[in-house]
């Protein structure tokens, strides 16, 4: 790529006196955010077609299998479904807002790619600030479902906007709140200093490394849940009860924006959480190629990343959907208490262990394995009990 | 908090909104979330039934009643035979009696696995409302081997019913009750017991036993509410006094009596009790006809008649008046579903908008029986 760029300023491209820097420096932030794009909108949009298929499993149905193979160009489909619609914009809304809110809300989805540390290696930023980047950025989404509720002139946006705007501000300070037991640990906000401070096993993981981060995991959840308006907090968009909330008069293409953004952000809020808590891309070191080490810690990366966007399928496969005063309630009278806490706790807990007590780390890992196993039997159980075939074949 | 100025604001729900069950509407004056007041207005699926049958003749009213409640046409059907036969001393074989009470039972299952369902949906949780109709729809394949239809069944005759149980017909439905006793504790531990699903349904818009009866309210709303009152049971028709079944009562165990828990749970438990009763029927059948004689050119004597059917929306008067010519002079139907709408003004009252689509679902109100 040098090469080109070196040709193209021979040939006065740029002008007759360039500064080489200047042109490799935007080349380079051009091309990383075209990879970027072709990546993270693709990838949202086939997160569609898993969750549609996880979910008709749920549901004791088959889910989209006509395009492709076993549906999974469907999302392509509905991509150009919607394209082909018509884009309608009703009279009475205010227009320029209507247009724009959409766009904020991708907006708020593309920009902490920029900072997802897929592997050692590939990271667009690795920005000192990169955590608080990657939870601030993506408050944007309220921004762009506040103004997509107020500009589409209907009351059933304007609640589902008033509402999304309630939580995911409540939400934040439990998420919030949340990020410091890690900071307080290794006193860096760099996510790949985050992960470094972690190692590939995973009691070396944070969230194994006492008590208060262990809850501060599920907080960071639960709360990315309501964030990003899932199931059991999808009030902005409750289809029973507000028709469609904010999205009810966007149609077209506009439509998909919001939920290819809400899609797209259950993957970034997994890797916020697989970051500060599941040791982000950590990997035994198996060889010396950078390569291929970087390879498998992308792999470890997306594997945990995609694992905990199936539990958030799950349970939108599985609960229903909580009333406002009791989302509230949640956040202010549980999570937030329980997140000073957590805070507190761990820095006493730095005081008195500065680096770490492998006894607690083996017996809070010990406890996970102890919770997975009794989930596991369960499931196992009522599974057994209900007498229904499972259709564990994917391929239907 | 005087300074602070809210405005009520109107909000129209409906006819064309998700939840509102078919075609309802609802005038919500709210203040926020909170509803001051949401005013019903019914009126949208009125089809003039009632009228319908003053030109159609009693044999020929039978498939419109199938339209008066399509969730559960088993007990219109048997609700218009029954005022018939009445009226004319018709009697019906005995085996006739027990086919109506099988196809009425069924269909008293599939109607409370649809309300448990959409109560699932209208919470917010797809799953249980896919998961019901799974099972509601093994019901409509049963009945639709019986009288060919799924949903408008056609079913009864005045005299008894139209078709026999086919042959292995039997065994199938036995089959399908020992399938749905497990399927039902595994609804109940996915979605009834679920934390979220009793803190959305416990407390919300209780009814008192003394509202309840002024209010008119029927059938699984009014036990809910804890008044011990089964047409089955205390006024018996058909053959209802041969078996033996409980009539489950709302205690408040989640929360307060007569609550929309209480008149969830009250479709679960009558499902059990109908599962009891079908067996008992299949076992119980007796060999005959089962249609009597009745003429074709059916004329009653000149009178009245009022008879009772408790359908899966309560009870279900049918008022007939006859003036002894081929075509009925005035035919009313009084369903549960009309009364439980005209409570709603009244439990709206401080409810959330989230409340109102729970209470709607929690009531059973289908658009259908409200207007006819």
């Amino acid at each position: 790529m040098q090469l080109w760029l070196d040709s193209l300023i021979a040939h006065g491209v740029f002008g007759p006196h360039p500064s080489h820097e200047w042109v490799y420096t935007i080349a380079i932030t051009i091309a990383c955010a075209l990879v970027l794009m072709l990546v993270a909108l693709p990838f949202a949009s086939i997160v569609t077609w898993v969750e549609r298929r996880v979910w008709a499993r749920i549901q004791s149905r088959i889910g989209p299998n006509r395009v492709g193979p076993n549906g999974f160009l469907q999302w392509l489909a509905d991509g150009v479904k919607h394209v082909c619609k018509e884009d309608l914009i009703p009279s009475e809304a205010d227009a320029r807002l209507f247009k724009l809110a959409p766009y904020l809300v991708v907006l708020a989805f593309i920009l902490p790619w920029a900072v997802m540390p897929f592997s050692s290696g590939l990271i667009l930023a690795d920005l000192n600030i990169g955590i608080l980047y990657i939870t601030a950025v993506p408050a944007l989404t309220v921004v762009g479902i506040l103004m997509g509720g107020w500009a589409s002139n209907n009351k059933w946006s304007l609640i589902g906007g008033i509402r999304s705007a309630a939580q995911i501000i409540s939400y934040e300070i439990p998420a919030g709140l949340s990020i410091f037991p890690i900071v307080l640990m290794t006193g860096t906000l760099s996510m790949q200093g985050i992960i470094r401070a972690q190692g590939w096993a995973p009691d070396r993981w944070f969230i194994f490394a006492n008590p208060f981060c262990f809850v501060a995991a599920f907080i960071m959840f639960i709360s990315s849940l309501a964030e990003n308006n899932r199931t059991p907090f999808d009030l902005p968009e409750a289809e029973s009860e507000l028709v469609a909330g904010f999205a009810t008069e966007y149609s077209s293409m506009r439509y998909l924006f919001f939920f290819m953004a809400e899609w797209g952000n259950m993957f970034i809020a997994a890797a916020i959480v697989v970051t500060l808590f599941l040791g982000g891309w950590q990997f035994p070191l198996l060889t010396r190629s950078a390569v291929v080490m970087n390879a498998l810690q992308f792999v470890a990366f997306m594997v945990k990343c995609l694992f905990l966007v199936l539990v958030s399928m799950w349970v939108r496969g599985t609960l229903p959907r909580v009333r406002i005063d009791q989302m509230m309630s949640l956040c202010w009278k549980y999570f937030v208490p329980i997140s000073f806490i957590n805070l507190i706790g761990t820095a006493v807990w730095v005081a008195i262990f500065p680096d770490g007590n492998a006894i607690v780390r083996w017996g809070m890992l010990a406890f996970g394995v102890a919770i997975a196993v009794l989930f596991a039997s369960r499931v196992i159980t009522f599974t057994r009990r209900s007498g229904m075939e499972l259709y564990l074949r994917p391929t239907i | 908090m005087s300074a602070f100025h809210t405005e009520e604001m109107t909000l129209n729900m409906g006819p064309q909104h998700p939840s509102t069950h078919g075609v309802l509407r609802f005038v919500i004056k709210a203040d926020g979330e909170v509803m001051r007041e949401a005013i019903p207005d019914v009126g949208y699926l009125h089809r003039s039934i009632e009228k319908i049958a003053e030109k159609v003749g009693y044999h020929g009213f039978m498939p419109y009643t199938d339209r008066v409640d399509y969730v559960c046409a088993m007990f219109t059907n048997q609700g218009w035979a029954m005022a018939c036969e009445k009226l004319a001393n018709v009697t019906v074989p005995r085996r006739g009696e027990y086919c109506r009470v099988v196809a009425a039972e069924f269909n008293r299952l599939a109607s409370h696995l649809l309300t448990v369902g959409l109560m699932g949906m209208d919470i917010g949780a797809m799953t249980p409302f896919l998961h019901a109709l799974r099972e509601r729809e093994m019901i409509n394949d049963l009945i639709e081997e019986l009288c060919g239809a799924r949903l408008t069944f056609n079913y009864m005759r005045i005299g008894g019913v139209a078709w026999d149980l086919p042959p292995g017909w039997r065994e199938k439905a036995l089959a399908y009750l020992d399938h749905l006793a497990p399927i039902l504790d595994e609804f109940n531990s996915l979605f009834s017991y679920n934390k979220i699903c009793i803190e959305r349904l416990a407390n919300v818009a209780p009814i008192s036993a003394a509202d309840a009866i002024n209010y008119n309210l029927v059938g699984p709303n009014l036990r809910a509410s804890g008044v011990n009152w089964d047409v089955r049971r205390d006024l018996p028709y058909s053959v209802y006094s041969e078996l033996e079944f409980e009539v489950p009562l709302g205690a408040g165990e989640w929360g307060s009596q007569g609550d929309a828990m209480d008149r969830y749970m009250m479709r679960i438990r009558e499902m059990v009790q109908s599962s009891r009763i079908l067996r008992q029927a299949l076992a119980q059948m007796p060999d005959g006809p089962v249609l009597g004689k009745v003429v074709r050119n059916f004329k009653p004597a000149a009178g009245e008649c009022q008879v009772r059917v408790e359908s899966a929306r309560g009870d279900q008067g049918w008022y007939v008046v006859s003036d002894g010519t081929a075509f009925p002079q005035r035919v009313h139907v009084r369903t549960g579903s009309f009364a439980a709408m005209g409570m709603i003004q009244k439990l709206s009252r401080g409810l959330m908008i989230a409340d109102l689509v729970v209470l709607i679902a929690s009531l059973d109100v289908i658009a259908p029986e409200i207007d006819r």
